[in-house]
């Protein structure tokens, strides 16, 4: 009986445990997310597996890309370190149950916004770091230049669980085309059947084609089609039910698109506290309390300007100056001929 | 009165335990889905799919359900099964056989054989499969016709399809051949038995399951054609085959790299079996007379048997499973097409994870029940 009452005890102990840990994460309802980073010390971010330019590891560890960037610029804003990000690389598969599932607290994956993302499967797009489109890659031999030589029986080698693989139906569909789909879940194995001529041609987002260029055997042997058969506009995502986290993201990446217009960069942004315009002295913190609605001191968009930059710093030091996409097109202020616009920060 | 608590008490509160485990998760589950804004249900795997599969076994496009897309990926992991369960058994009795010899080159070549092959991660194999042989393989139109009209390329495997006309007819004496045989098997048992007859029932069965059928085409209308690849420039540089079948690489490296593997684990269970007949049995049936083969046949095989069908029935299982690595090398299984693109096309996680789990569960069990069957076939028949 002695026995019985002690297997009894072992066993509400463990009950006890587990509720414990139910009501936790049950509580993760109001801006949890910040207060967990503070207490943790860094940002759980969850980038791609290796692509050049937008998020890439070097031999020692380090990453680097604009959407590192974005998670940086978070660090910055709220840990005041932008060096004090944990990245988690994710496949297209996993990547949004690392999100809802609370491994990660930002996806910042050369993700594209779309309206089933966005409304059905429990996360928030807040906003847009990349402008891109689908395109296909070719063998310079073949002698196609434009998508609309492609012929019956072509092969297309691509990623799993992306949108690329919806568009290409839309598009060969559209065309009356028969395809081979071969779908991959991991980039480089892409690029591997690619390479060894499994696949007429390869298409995902141009930035991602113009990136893998560089990882083939011949990168001068192939060539990006002009045309674009869709709009894919990239940007992070955080978890759905965490407003305040999912402002503070979208801030701290608008804050970099801002300072570009306003002319501030890491160099000059302490210099801009003493500026004549109010717009610019409150990107710096050094009017408003702006930072005070996300229960972050003031010196939060200053900091992230002073530690990673603004965005036109962050493209050129990724993606111009490594020679993916030299020329910004769309990805230009909208002052400049893009279609870079972000609400005002006031 | 206490020793009824002391044996029912733990049992029920271990049950109790298991039940309250569940119920807690489905309501962790459930909480923490309704605060993220999912919502669960499995009406989606009536919408149309809208992506598209390479290789399907039944006609198949992005404007089908879900439900028929998972019912691709579902074949698609049967079919990969099948094969590499066939092509292994036949590789593993050869080789398991091959390590008993006498001969001192046969059962070395074997040892080593298996020794490699099961000793080697079997992603890596199968990784090693599609990559070196996409690299050694010719393209399209360089490709040599191998038997005349099939050919191996690094697009896939060509090879004729075949056209009938009056297919049911065909089938239809197939189906009759078969009954025939097992009728008169049945016939000459009972004649064995109570006569002491023998009549040559292998002839008479090869017999009957070619002239049956041949009959159809005769009088049945029956006619069968032959659709030939043919080259087809796609550009400049880049050939396909059109017309027949494409076995696409994906499937062969996948084939190749499973039933490999697992013909090794096979072989040795084939050893085990045929090891585990004691030696008298051999001696005591060789010396009323039995001939080698019969003594094989009749003596050593059923016994053999009863060893190896159990662990094979694992290995089966194994490879079953392990054909969902399939994704890591683009074939288009159940793993890659529904708990891959499905499930990131619609954001189902648990829903897909579930139905992807029981299937595999089915499959397996289903293996098993065929196998266990034929385990109590074998078996000693204890009056």
């Amino acid at each position: 009986m002695f026995k019985i009452i002690k297997q009894l005890t072992s066993l509400v102990a463990m009950f006890a445990v587990l509720f414990a840990f139910s009501t936790e994460t049950m509580a993760a309802k109001k801006s949890k997310t910040l207060e967990n980073t503070k207490k943790r010390g860094f940002v759980r971010c969850g980038v791609s597996q290796g692509l050049p330019g937008f998020s890439n590891a070097d031999e020692s560890g380090n990453w680097t890309g604009i959407d590192v960037d974005v998670c940086r610029a978070v660090a910055a804003a709220t840990l005041g370190d932008a060096t004090k990000v944990k990245f988690t690389p994710l496949s297209a598969k996993e990547r949004f149950t690392a999100l809802t599932s609370g491994e990660i607290d930002i996806l910042s994956r050369n993700t594209t916004w779309t309206l089933s993302r966005d409304a059905d499967i429990g996360l928030t797009f807040v906003g847009v770091n990349f402008y891109d489109g689908q395109g296909f890659m070719v063998r310079k031999g073949s002698g196609i230049s434009s998508t609309g030589e492609f012929k019956n029986g072509t092969s297309v080698c691509t990623n799993l669980g992306t949108t690329t693989e919806l568009n290409m139906r839309d598009f060969f569909d559209s065309k009356g085309i028969s395809y081979e789909p071969v779908v991959f879940e991991k980039a480089d194995e892409v690029v591997a059947a690619y390479d060894a001529g499994r696949c007429d041609t390869y298409t995902t987002d141009k930035s991602g084609l113009a990136a893998q260029r560089t990882k083939l055997s011949a990168p001068d042997d192939h060539v990006v089609l002009p045309e674009t058969i869709s709009k894919e506009p990239l940007g992070p995502v955080v978890r759905q039910g965490d407003s305040v986290w999912e402002d503070i993201v979208r801030w701290s990446l608008n804050t970099m698109i801002e300072a570009e217009e306003y002319g501030v960069n890491s160099s000059n942004a302490d210099m801009m506290k003493t500026s004549n315009n109010p717009a610019i002295k409150r990107l710096v913190g050094a009017e408003g309390e702006l930072g005070a609605a996300f229960g972050l001191d003031n010196d939060w968009n200053l900091r992230i300007i002073k530690q990673v930059g603004n965005y036109g710093e962050s493209y050129k030091r990724n993606i111009a100056d490594t020679g993916i996409l030299p020329d910004r097109g769309p990805n230009e202020l909208w002052t400049k001929g893009g279609i870079l616009y972000v609400p005002p920060a006031r | 009165m206490n020793n009824i608590i002391k044996r029912y008490i733990p049992q029920i509160l271990a049950i109790l335990f298991v039940v309250l485990i569940f119920g807690f998760l489905t309501l962790n589950a459930q909480t923490n889905m309704d605060n993220r804004g999912i919502d669960f249900g499995f009406g989606f795997l009536s919408q149309e799919s809208s992506f598209d599969v390479q290789f399907s076994l039944i006609e198949y496009s992005g404007s089908d359900s879900y439900a028929r897309a998972f019912l691709v990926g579902l074949l698609n992991t049967l079919l990969v099964s099948f094969i590499s369960i066939i092509i292994c058994t036949i590789l593993g009795v050869i080789i398991g056989v091959a390590r008993l010899s006498s001969n001192y080159l046969i059962k070395n070549s074997a040892a080593w054989y298996v020794e490699f092959f099961r000793n080697i991660p079997l992603l890596l194999q199968i990784f090693f499969w599609y990559y070196a042989a996409l690299r050694a393989l010719p393209m399209p139109e360089k490709a040599d016709a191998w038997f005349g009209v099939t050919y191996m390329t690094v697009k896939g495997y060509y090879i004729p399809a075949m056209v009938w006309e009056n297919l049911n007819v065909f089938l239809y004496c197939g189906l009759a051949a078969i009954i025939a045989i097992i009728v008169l098997r049945n016939y000459a048992n009972k004649l064995r038995d109570t006569q002491g007859k023998q009549i040559p029932v292998l002839l008479y069965s090869v017999v009957l399951l070619i002239v049956l059928p041949l009959l159809s085409f005769l009088f049945g209308g029956v006619s069968l054609e032959f659709e030939l690849p043919e080259l087809k420039k796609l550009s400049k540089i880049s050939y396909i085959y059109e017309g027949g079948i494409s076995l696409p690489p994906e499937l062969i490296a996948l084939v190749l790299a499973l039933s490999l593997y697992t013909s090794t684990f096979v072989a040795e269970c084939v050893r085990a079996g045929i090891e585990g007949v004691s030696k008298g049995q051999k001696e005591a049936a060789a010396s009323v007379g039995l001939t080698p083969n019969q003594v094989l046949k009749l003596v050593i095989m059923p016994q053999a048997l009863r060893i190896i069908i159990p662990p094979t029935t694992n290995q089966y299982l194994n490879l079953t499973k392990n054909s969902s690595l399939a994704a890591a090398i683009a074939y288009p299984d159940l793993v890659l097409v529904f708990a891959g693109t499905a499930l990131m096309q619609t954001g189902k996680a648990i829903e897909i994870v579930s139905i992807t789990m029981l299937t595999y569960l089915t499959i397996s069990l289903t293996i098993a029940a065929i196998m266990n069957w034929y385990n109590k076939k074998i078996e000693i028949k204890e009056k």
